[in-house]
């Protein structure tokens, strides 16, 4: 009888550890978000939001946060990415779940999740042996333009690497989402399979497709080193895509370790990371909502 | 044979996404074809036996021995960490809730998010934290910030595997007398124990590669780190500080030492890969 009193007292304790470590890892979005605040309170009090948000001048020596430059380097390189790695992801996607033959996804599957397991610092690298020289001396001179290499754009290739993966691998669970049926049924109405891809496939995968592209344009925010070490991190609104910038990654890692010196500057980073936090959390949670409601739908 | 628009359509489609799908593939050997070209001439023993000596950052001898082994701390203990947090919560939302009822699904939506969130804010705010409650950059504090980072990872990634054992399995077990926890811990991480071990390490590649979040939090050094609350020097940092040397001979070790982190990677992915193809064809038989 002791012995299954023990048994049952066990069941519950374990229960119980269970319980708050699942709550304590949910509470961790909070936490991040309490803490952020509670870290950039003291700059929100001096500065107005706005004038942080809008503003073009970056000197901390003289207590000017104005992380515009910052914030548009973000957007930028992002949707240069976004706009290299769709089209790319989208075609192969297709091709892989509509086209391909079982033994080449066999082989082609396995090569994307090396890519994604592949660290952010070997895609800088990579960057600057491969992607920064070929700007330099190909695409700028083309343009008619002097560049260092280090620009929007290579960091825009790079990241656009970065997001294949990611992409790629949602929108296959995505199309296989769409229900076999609708398939067949426009195919024995004598459409090809383009046609079926076209008419069938994209529409019915429509929000999914959507939703892939808010992840990866979350990743694609929130990626620090491989960006950082290909843009050429210069404190300047870049006027061309071949101009240096600095995103707000990049801003936070090149600066956190000096802040030290200058009143409100660690509180001006971290309403850089408070931001990011945001821009990231919102693409995040749009992309869950509407996969979670496919993914529903086909059950 | 009639030409219509719409087949010749077709035709381009496919050259397109044949195309896009090579180009995808071309850009991963160009990855690997690169760090090898440039790092292979400059691997040597030397680099990863040694730590650096006098005159490392300008050319001299030495290797990076410090920065694989710090490396290699931080993601053990981290991995730890998040195996012990991990492990319970993915058999809470399976066994212990229903499989698919609301609250699990709200855990599995808010890892997700966490997931997503950018590493670099996880160094940011840990290290304000360290700061606050008096903390120096350490070992320790690199292995808990990379093991709240890689949480999320592993929850969902044990989830995946979690999830597709047979309620009738479960069931079974229950119906033998045997408790929850007995059931959880004896019949269901047995049969997950494959995907486990995956979950396992993916999440100590991830943990391995990632830099934006130990950047302020472990600091850097050129020893091996002797205790918890000693600085250490890790893989990715290394290769950015070599990286952006302006002399080509550090330059040369930095690309020896992406070598080196793209080997322990990969490393890692085979052993992944091969297990979960033993782990399928189990299942199937």
């Amino acid at each position: 009888m002791s012995f299954l009193k023990y048994r049952l007292r066990m069941d519950k304790n374990v229960h119980l550890i269970m319980k708050i470590l699942t709550v304590f890892s949910i509470v961790t979005i909070l936490a991040i978000l309490l803490g952020l605040l509670y870290k950039a309170y003291p700059i929100l009090k001096t500065h107005s939001l706005t004038n942080l948000l809008l503003s073009k001048d970056w000197f901390p020596q003289k207590e000017l946060f104005g992380l515009f430059p910052f914030i548009s380097s973000t957007f930028q390189v992002t949707g240069l990415a976004m706009f290299i790695a769709v089209p790319f992801c989208l075609l192969a996607s297709i091709y892989l779940s509509e086209y391909a033959s079982k033994s080449i996804t066999r082989l082609v599957l396995p090569l994307i999740d090396i890519l994604a397991g592949i660290p952010s610092v070997i895609f800088g690298i990579w960057g600057i042996i491969l992607i920064v020289p070929f700007i330099r001396d190909y695409v700028a001179p083309f343009f008619g333009k002097v560049s260092s290499g280090y620009s929007i754009l290579t960091g825009g290739i790079v990241l656009a690497v970065m997001l294949i993966p990611v992409m790629v691998n949602i929108l296959l669970e995505v199309f296989n989402t769409v229900s076999r049926g609708y398939k067949e049924a426009s195919l024995a109405l004598g459409a090809t399979k383009w046609q079926c891809i076209k008419h069938v496939l994209l529409i019915k995968s429509a929000p999914g497709i959507i939703s892939a592209i808010a992840l990866s344009l979350s990743r694609a925010f929130g990626e620090t080193l491989a960006v950082l070490m290909v843009v050429g991190n210069v404190t300047k609104s870049p006027k061309s895509i071949l101009d240096p910038a600095q995103p707000l990654p990049a801003l936070i890692a090149n600066n956190y370790g000096e802040m030290m010196s200058v009143d409100l500057y660690d509180s001006a980073l971290l309403l850089a990371s408070l931001v990011l936090f945001i821009i990231v959390l919102f693409f995040n949670i749009i992309a869950r909502v509407i996969l979670r409601r496919l993914e529903k739908n086909n059950h | 044979m009639k030409f219509k628009a719409k087949f010749i359509e077709e035709r381009i489609f496919k050259i397109l996404m044949i195309t896009s799908t090579s180009i995808i593939l071309l850009s991963l050997g160009a990855i690997l074809g690169s760090i090898l070209y440039k790092g292979l001439p400059s691997l040597s023993w030397e680099m990863i036996s040694q730590t650096p000596k006098g005159g490392f950052y300008l050319g001299k001898s030495g290797g990076i021995l410090n920065a694989i082994l710090g490396s290699f701390y931080i993601a053990f203990g981290a991995t730890a960490i998040a195996l012990l947090v991990s492990l319970p919560v993915a058999l809470y939302i399976n066994i212990y809730r229903k499989k698919f009822s609301k609250y699990s699904n709200l855990v599995r939506l808010c890892l997700d998010v966490l997931w997503g969130v950018p590493s670099i804010v996880y160094g940011a705010l840990g290290f304000s934290v360290m700061l606050y409650i008096g903390l120096k950059t350490s070992l320790l504090a690199g292995i808990i910030i990379v093991g709240i980072l890689i949480i999320p990872v592993m929850i969902r990634a044990m989830d995946e595997v979690i999830k597709t054992i047979p309620k009738g399995l479960v069931e079974a077990s229950l119906a033998l007398g045997s408790t929850k926890t007995e059931t959880a811990f004896k019949i269901v991480v047995k049969q997950a124990l494959p995907g486990i071990i995956t979950a396992i390490l993916l999440s100590f590649g991830r943990a391995i590669g990632d830099a934006a979040s130990v950047m302020y939090t472990t600091g850097f050094t050129d020893n091996i780190p002797k205790s918890l609350l000693s600085q250490a020097a890790t893989l990715p940092l290394a290769i950015m500080n070599l990286v952006s040397s302006p002399i080509v001979e550090v330059q040369n070790k930095a690309y020896a030492s992406a070598l080196i982190l793209t080997f322990i990677i990969l490393f890692l992915s085979i052993i992944s890969r091969l297990l979960s193809i033993k782990y399928t064809k189990n299942k199937s038989h």
